[in-house]
């Protein structure tokens, strides 16, 4: 995403938005599709029986204010960067990223409350319904790293002084994709609150 | 080469194209690492053809086995090695044959092969554009399909053999090393090499919906799209949805494979021994692999439909029969193929409502079906039909799908399929509908676009052996295959001697694999002409077919931006043939109204 080949053309496209903007949004619907086949194979599955039920750990309510927190930074940020804020642009950025990161430490932390009360990803004495849980935040905590990453870039080459209102374009993309990544956690928990 | 920061803007852009045009490109940017969409289509081609003939020739083997049960094949030692045991095919290995040819004719060949190609070569030329949306994830697209393309290659070359839980890989077969040796090494190169695969189709799928509906140019409405860029547009969009679901059910596969999950397993015993696994259930699977595998099969016959209808309009000299509704009808294909999946799941024992309700919806694809085949013929009637290579092979795909789709009405009933599933009428019926059709396809759209995609022409005398020889070895394999699948011949069965039933087939088995072995060393006259064409052909003109899609406007062999001056204007649909009062029977898109006073409708006067 963040090489792109020079040749697209400047003038404006037949759909009026930018190529790499679509590009962005086709990538989201694919990710939602395999969180749709995860979470509808959890609830396939829990149907049928011989399922684990367990406490979810409790850490996970504040990770979710945490990266509800990082949306906002993350929108002040972009708010910043269309009103030419050069400095709470920067500010933004890296409160969203120590805000992301804090996420992805304080996920771990509930793997570990997780194994603390016996709930393994694998092995004898696991279950799907733990599995689950551990795939589920997994994936999501792989996709929020490569938000992190994005964020980074975008924070570096905001340093460079490369976002600002007559560019918009990059901490627009990590802004949808930010809020995409917040949206599908936000998804995530109140589905495992409902299904627990 | 010419990657850009995004963030750069636009007015920098234009500087860089000057200069990028003037850029000479060495020799690994050019041809290798190429970023160019016709480049890259070429690459998915050759790639696409060597599987086909690693596929085929798999087939061969297997067919070989089938045909004659009883001989002995010490010839196949210097090939097979170890495979073969005094004389005998390995049982195991024979799975392993099947599992291979199903993964790489499908994915490989059919998806990679077909929409690779024909989605980078035909939708930028066709709807107007220099390049893809994205020519760096273009490219990066291609080398992850090849990467993957190594990773299943080399596990043919594995001690244990490759995959061999069949090609839909069901645990628990698929999780257990134990129960047959396909499933160690080679199921955990198979889950490598598909996940590489997905990540390949995304990334070219977004790249395919991204250029078709920004990348237009002026004046290229929606409806004024060639039927095969709306067809490459669905299937793209069919990869979008249905292969995340593949990675999720194949995630979970690797989990339960090495990190000792239990998403699919549950109380087994093997050899004697109870695994620790439980609170799996193999059906999970099922479902989430058959909600990829259907839209799949789409995925293989969308791109044919699309190529077809353009040759068949091409050389019948006549627009095509309801342009609209072709389009309709490939977006009513498109949506039930995502709620017709449990029909491969009809003997699992699901629910007899559920089974009605699938039934149901599954012979509703008999309608948009039947309409696109109405069509097709309604375009041939009567039309002033030129027998190019490229038409034959779109006539044949036409008449296997005919053929091929009657049977799928039958099996598509969840009472038969009790009968049916599982044997060789299955195989003969997903063979003519969505294999040889498809491949009937690919070779329709090789022979009609070659001559835009090298320069040449392939040769026609050489072409129609070519055609006669597929499509009659076609027929003669996969009828007889009905009729012992009615009888109720497994497929998948290593050897079938043992039973009484069967035993009266080895006539019709030795003569499938004999049409088999006619049907393979016809691909071998295909591939000569393909190659000597691309050195010696005869030179191509500019727009040999007479045909009035874009691409036909650049020159013999476009360069770098595909047209070295402006990108034209479309005014028209891609259909006016035989046009009453042109003075020619095609006028190509990029023809204004105004140059056509003598043809235009009454309702085109506006336009003029």
């Amino acid at each position: 995403m963040i090489m792109v080949d020079n040749r697209i053309e400047s003038n404006p496209t037949s759909s009026g938005v930018h190529p790499l903007k679509f590009s962005l949004w086709l990538i989201i619907i694919s990710i939602i599709m395999m969180f749709a086949a995860f979470t509808s194979a959890y609830i396939v599955r829990r149907e049928e029986g011989n399922w684990l039920e367990f406490e979810l750990p409790t850490i996970l309510l504040i990770n979710t204010v945490i990266i509800v927190l990082s949306s906002v930074t993350m929108q002040w940020a972009y708010v910043s960067a269309k009103k030419d804020n050069l400095s709470s642009i920067k500010l933004g950025l890296i409160l969203t990223s120590v805000l992301g990161a804090a996420f992805l430490i304080g996920q771990w932390n509930g793997w570990a409350e997780l194994v603390q009360n016996n709930i393994y990803f694998g092995g004898s004495t696991s279950n799907p319904s733990g599995s689950f849980l551990y795939v589920l935040t997994g994936v999501h905590g792989f996709h929020l790293i490569t938000g992190l990453v994005f964020v980074l870039i975008t924070l570096v080459s905001s340093l460079k002084y490369k976002v600002h209102s007559k560019n918009l374009l990059r901490i627009q993309l990590c802004t949808v994709y930010w809020h995409f990544l917040g949206g599908l956690w936000l998804y995530l928990y109140i589905f495992l609150r409902i299904n627990h | 080469m010419s990657s850009t920061d995004i963030s750069i803007h636009p007015d920098v852009h234009h500087a860089h194209e000057e200069h990028d045009h003037h850029h000479d490109q060495n020799f690994l940017e050019k041809y290798i690492f190429s970023q160019d969409h016709k480049v890259i289509a070429k690459q998915f081609l050759f790639a696409g053809i060597f599987w086909a003939f690693v596929g085929g020739f798999l087939s061969i083997l297997f067919r070989l086995q089938l045909g004659w049960p009883e001989a002995t094949f010490t010839f196949l030692e210097p090939i097979l090695g170890g495979w073969i045991e005094n004389g005998k095919l390995n049982p195991e290995f024979y799975l392993a044959m099947v599992t291979m040819h199903g993964t790489i004719m499908v994915f490989f060949v059919l998806t990679a092969g077909l929409s690779g190609t024909f989605a980078n070569f035909l939708i930028p030329l066709q709807i107007g554009a220099r390049d893809m949306a994205s020519g760096f994830m273009n490219m990066l697209s291609f080398w992850v399909f090849f990467l993957s393309s190594v990773v299943m290659f080399m596990s043919l070359f594995l001690d244990t053999g490759p995959a061999g839980g069949g090609w839909t890989v069901y645990p628990p077969l698929s999780a257990l090393p134990q129960a047959i040796q396909g499933s160690g090494t080679g199921m955990t190169m198979w889950l490598i090499s598909m996940a590489l695969f997905i990540v390949s189709q995304l990334l070219a799928g977004v790249n395919y919906i991204t250029t078709i509906i920004n990348l237009r140019t002026k004046g290229m409405s929606m409806t004024k799209l060639p039927l095969t860029v709306w067809a490459l547009f669905f299937t793209a969009i069919l990869g979008l949805l249905s292969f995340p679901v593949l990675f999720s059910a194949a995630l979970l596969l690797i989990f339960d494979r090495s990190f000792g999950t239990s998403f699919y397993l549950s109380d087994i015993y093997i050899a004697g021994e109870a695994l620790t696994n439980t609170g799996g259930s193999p059906i999970l699977f099922q479902h989430l692999f058959w909600f990829l595998g259907h839209p799949e099969v789409y995925i293989v016959i969308l791109p044919a439909f699309g190529l077809v209808s353009e040759v068949i309009a091409t050389n019948s000299r006549k627009p095509i029969f309801g342009y609209r509704a072709m389009i309709g009808s490939m977006i009513g294909i498109a949506i039930l193929s995502f709620v017709v999946w449990a029909h491969h799941m009809f003997v699992t024992g699901m629910n007899p409502f559920l089974g009605s309700v699938f039934m149901f919806l599954t012979l509703i694809i008999a309608v948009p079906s039947a309409v696109k085949v109405f069509n097709w013929i309604a375009t041939l009637w009567r039309g002033n039909i030129r027998f190019s290579t490229g038409m034959l092979f779109a006539i044949g795909f036409v008449s296997l799908f005919i053929s091929g789709g009657l049977t799928g009405i039958i099996l598509g009933n969840s009472a038969l399929d009790i009968q049916l599933h599982d044997t060789y009428f299955v195989v003969a019926h997903f063979h003519l509908v969505m294999g040889a059709a498809a491949f009937f396809g690919m070779f329709c759209g090789v022979y009609h676009w070659f001559p835009k995609m090298f320069g040449r022409m392939m040769d026609e005398k050489l072409g129609s052996v070519h055609f006669w020889m597929t499509f009659i070895s076609v027929y003669l394999v996969f009828m007889p295959m009905h009729y012992i699948g009615i009888a109720g011949f497994p497929r998948r069965y290593y050897n079938w001697t043992g039973f009484e039933t069967f035993n009266i087939f080895t006539d019709m088995n030795t003569f499938i694999s004999l049409a088999a072995i006619i049907g393979f060393s016809a691909q071998f006259i295909f591939l000569f002409n393909f190659i000597y064409s691309i050195f010696k052909g005869r030179r191509a003109t500019q727009n040999p077919w007479h045909a009035n899609t874009l691409e036909w406007t650049t020159p013999v062999l476009p360069g770098h931006g595909n047209w070295p001056g402006e990108i034209p204007t479309v005014y028209r649909w891609p259909y006016d043939y035989s046009k009453p009062g042109a003075s020619e029977d095609f006028i190509p898109q990029n023809v204004p109204f105004s140059q056509t006073q003598s043809s235009n409708l009454p309702s085109e006067r506006d336009l003029e």
